[in-house]
C-alpha cells in the first residue's frame, strides 16, 4: 500500500515538474482566472442592482464562479496530455515497468486537483485584493476549494477517459469548446437564479458545475445552508469517484488495444 | 530445471488477431537462449512489434503461451516486469525532465533509491556519453542522443533481458553505427541477453548470433546468419530486367531457366530475376542466352555472394520490401 502511494507520488511529481517547466501553460492558466474575475467584475458590476439578486458586492457573488470555471476550463484539457503520452510512448514504457497501474492513473487524478487546488486560492486571493468579503470565513473557502478539486476531478478524468477512447485531439478540442460556455453559463456563475428563466434554472438544478458553484457560494455566505452543501457535494463526491472509476476502466480498454 | 533455465525467451504458437481482423501474429514460436543476442527480422508489419509486446506484458495473445526469464507473461507479469528493460520504436523519454532525471525516475520504479540511484543513473550518463546531456531537458536532444539514453532507461535496473525494438530505426549512419557499436558492447555484459527486432538485414546479421525472419506473423526460418546464408549453396545471380514480367510469363521464365540455364530458385519479383548457381559468373552467358530466347531484356546483370536478403526472398517467396527508401539512406 505505501509502495502504490510512494509510485502514485512519483508519478504526481513528475507531472508537476512538467507543469512548472512550462511557464508560458503556467502563465496562461494563471490569467485567465484573473481576467474572468475582472472582466466580468467590471461588466456585470450593475446585476447586484437589479431587484431580487440579493448580494451586495457582484464581487462577492463572483469569486466562487471563476474558482468554478477555471476548475473545469483547466481541467478539461487533461486528456490532451494523456493523448500526448501515449502518442510519445511514455505510457508504454510506464507499462512494463513494476510501476502500479492505479498510480499511473492516480497520478493525474492528484497532478490535477493539488492544480485545481493552487489555482483556487490564487483566484481566492485576489478577489480578496480586489475588495471582495468571504463572510463565511476559512470553512467557506475550503469547502469552496474542495467543490473546485471535485469538480476538476470529474471533468480531468472524463477527459482523460476520452483521450484515451477517441485518441483524437480534435475530438478533444471539440467537446471542450463545445460544453466550456454552455457549462458555465447553465449554472449561477455569473446571475442569480432568481433572475434566470425558469428552464434554465431547472437545468442548472442537474449540471454539476452548478452543483460545485452552489456548495461553495452556500459555504461562504455568512449564515452558510448546510443542507445545499451537503447535498450538491455529496453528488459532487459520487459523481468523482464514479468518473475516476470510468476513466480507469478506459485504461484497462487501452491496455488491452495496445 | 536447468533446461528451461537456459531459455530467456520462449514464445510458443502466439496468435493475435486485432480488432477489424487483422492478424498480427499468426502461429510465432521463438526460442531465445540465456545470455545471447537474438534478431527479428522482417519487414514492417511482418509481426515483430506485436511480439515484442506480448513479450514485455504490453499486450495479451488471443492464444499461445510465452515466457521471459522463466516466468509466464500472462500469469507472472510482475516478476516478468521485473527482469526485463524495454526500448521501444517510441522513445517514450519524458522531453522536458533532463535525462538524469528520467533515469532517476525510472531507477525508482523498478524500487531503487538514494545513493545507490544516484550513483547507477551517473554511471548509465557516463556510458552513453550523455554526461553532460544528462543535465539538459530531452527535447533539445539529437535523434542519436535519445535513442542511447532509451537504452540507458531500458537498462537503469539492470535486467535479465533487454528488447530492442527497431533500435536504429529513424537514425543517420552514423548515429547508427555507434548504436551499432553500442548493442555489440552490451552483448558481451555477463548475462545480458537482447532480443532486437530489425527491418535491416546488414544489422541483424552484424548483431544478433542467432536470426529469425518473421513474415506474416510467424518465423520462416531461423538459424545463426552464416547458417542462414551457408543453406544458399552457391552464389546468387540478379537480373534487372527491362520491362516488368507478369506473372504467368515469369512461370515460364523461371521454368526455362531452371531447365535450361542450370540455375536453382529461380524467382521472378516484376523487374528483378533473382536464382542460384554453383559458379554464378559460368552461369550467367546461360541465363541471358535463355532470357534472350524467351524475348526478356536485360539491364543489368551482377553476380554476389548469398545475403541475409536472399535468405528473405527463399523463404518468404518474395523480395525484401524496401522499407527504407529514400530514408535514412
Amino acid at each position: 500500500m505505501s509502495n502504490s502511494l510512494t509510485q502514485t507520488w512519483f508519478m504526481t511529481q513528475r507531472q508537476l515538474m512538467a507543469l512548472v517547466r512550462q511557464p508560458a501553460f503556467l502563465v496562461i492558466t494563471l490569467i485567465q482566472p484573473v481576467i474572468w474575475l475582472f472582466l466580468f467584475g467590471n461588466l456585470f458590476k450593475k446585476v447586484t442592482e437589479l431587484p431580487g439578486f440579493g448580494s451586495g458586492s457582484y464581487l462577492d457573488y463572483l469569486v466562487p464562479g471563476v474558482v468554478v470555471m477555471s476548475a473545469l476550463s483547466s481541467s478539461m484539457w487533461a486528456g490532451m496530455g494523456t493523448l500526448e503520452e501515449i502518442e510519445r510512448g511514455t505510457l508504454n514504457r510506464f507499462l512494463t515497468t513494476p510501476v502500479s497501474r492505479g498510480a499511473i492513473m492516480n497520478g493525474n487524478v492528484v497532478q490535477n486537483a493539488l492544480s485545481v487546488a493552487l489555482q483556487s486560492v490564487i483566484i481566492v486571493v485576489l478577489g480578496k485584493l480586489g475588495g471582495a468579503d468571504y463572510p463565511g470565513g476559512a470553512a467557506g473557502l475550503i469547502i469552496l476549494v474542495v467543490a473546485g478539486v471535485l469538480l476538476g476531478t470529474i471533468f480531468g478524468a472524463m477527459s482523460n477517459a476520452i483521450g484515451m477512447t477517441v485518441r483524437q485531439r480534435e475530438s478533444i478540442i471539440g467537446i471542450n469548446t463545445f460544453l466550456l460556455l454552455p457549462l458555465t453559463f447553465l449554472s449561477s456563475a455569473f446571475m442569480a437564479p432568481e433572475l434566470m428563466p425558469s428552464w434554465m434554472r431547472h437545468i442548472a438544478d442537474f449540471n454539476p458545475v452548478n452543483w460545485a458553484i452552489v456548495a461553495g457560494r452556500s459555504a461562504m455566505a455568512a449564515d452558510p445552508d448546510w443542507g445545499d452543501v451537503l447535498t450538491r457535494g455529496g453528488a459532487l463526491l459520487a459523481l468523482a469517484v464514479a468518473a475516476v472509476w470510468l476513466s480507469t476502466r478506459t485504461f484497462r480498454t487501452y491496455q488491452r488495444s495496445v | 530445471m536447468p533446461g528451461n533455465d537456459a531459455l530467456a525467451v520462449d514464445a510458443r504458437e502466439l496468435i493475435k488477431t486485432y480488432s477489424g481482423g487483422v492478424t498480427a501474429l499468426d502461429g510465432m514460436s521463438v526460442q531465445v537462449a540465456a545470455g545471447t543476442v537474438f534478431g527479428l527480422l522482417g519487414p514492417n508489419g511482418a509481426g515483430k512489434s506485436t511480439t515484442v509486446k506480448i513479450l514485455t506484458t504490453l499486450a495479451r495473445p488471443d492464444s499461445g503461451a510465452a515466457s521471459v526469464a522463466g516466468h509466464d507473461v500472462a500469469k507472472k507479469p510482475g516478476k516478468v516486469r521485473r527482469a526485463i528493460g524495454v526500448v521501444s520504436q517510441k522513445s517514450g523519454a519524458d522531453p522536458v525532465a533532463t535525462g538524469r532525471e528520467n533515469l532517476i525516475l525510472q531507477g525508482r520504479l523498478y524500487g531503487l533509491r538514494g545513493p545507490e540511484l544516484q550513483r547507477r543513473a551517473d554511471e548509465l550518463l557516463e556510458r552513453f556519453d550523455l554526461t553532460d546531456a544528462g543535465k539538459r531537458p530531452v527535447k533539445g536532444y539529437s535523434g542519436g542522443m535519445q535513442r542511447r539514453l532509451d537504452v540507458a532507461l531500458g537498462l537503469v535496473h539492470r535486467p535479465e533481458v533487454l528488447f530492442l525494438d527497431e533500435p536504429t530505426t529513424g537514425l543517420d549512419p552514423e548515429a547508427r553505427q555507434a548504436m551499432w557499436d553500442e548493442i555489440a558492447r552490451l552483448a558481451g555484459d555477463e548475462g545480458l541477453t537482447i532480443l532486437l527486432t530489425t527491418h535491416y538485414l546488414e544489422e541483424a546479421d552484424k548483431l544478433a548470433e542467432r536470426i529469425a525472419i518473421v513474415d506474416r506473423g510467424r518465423v520462416v526460418v531461423e538459424g545463426t546468419p552464416d547458417a542462414l546464408k551457408g543453406e544458399l549453396r552457391g552464389d546468387a545471380v540478379h537480373v534487372e530486367l527491362r520491362d516488368p514480367v507478369g506473372e504467368v510469363d515469369a512461370r515460364l521464365l523461371t521454368t526455362a531457366l531452371t531447365e535450361f540455364a542450370g540455375v536453382r530458385d529461380a524467382a521472378i519479383d516484376g523487374r528483378r530475376l533473382s536464382a542460384r548457381a554453383d559458379d554464378g559468373a559460368a552461369a550467367v552467358p546461360q541465363v541471358l542466352a535463355v532470357l534472350e530466347r524467351e524475348g526478356a531484356k536485360v539491364a543489368a546483370v551482377t553476380v554476389a555472394r548469398p545475403s541475409l536478403d536472399d535468405v528473405y526472398l527463399r523463404y518468404a517467396g518474395r523480395r525484401f520490401p524496401d522499407v527504407d527508401a529514400g530514408g535514412a539512406r
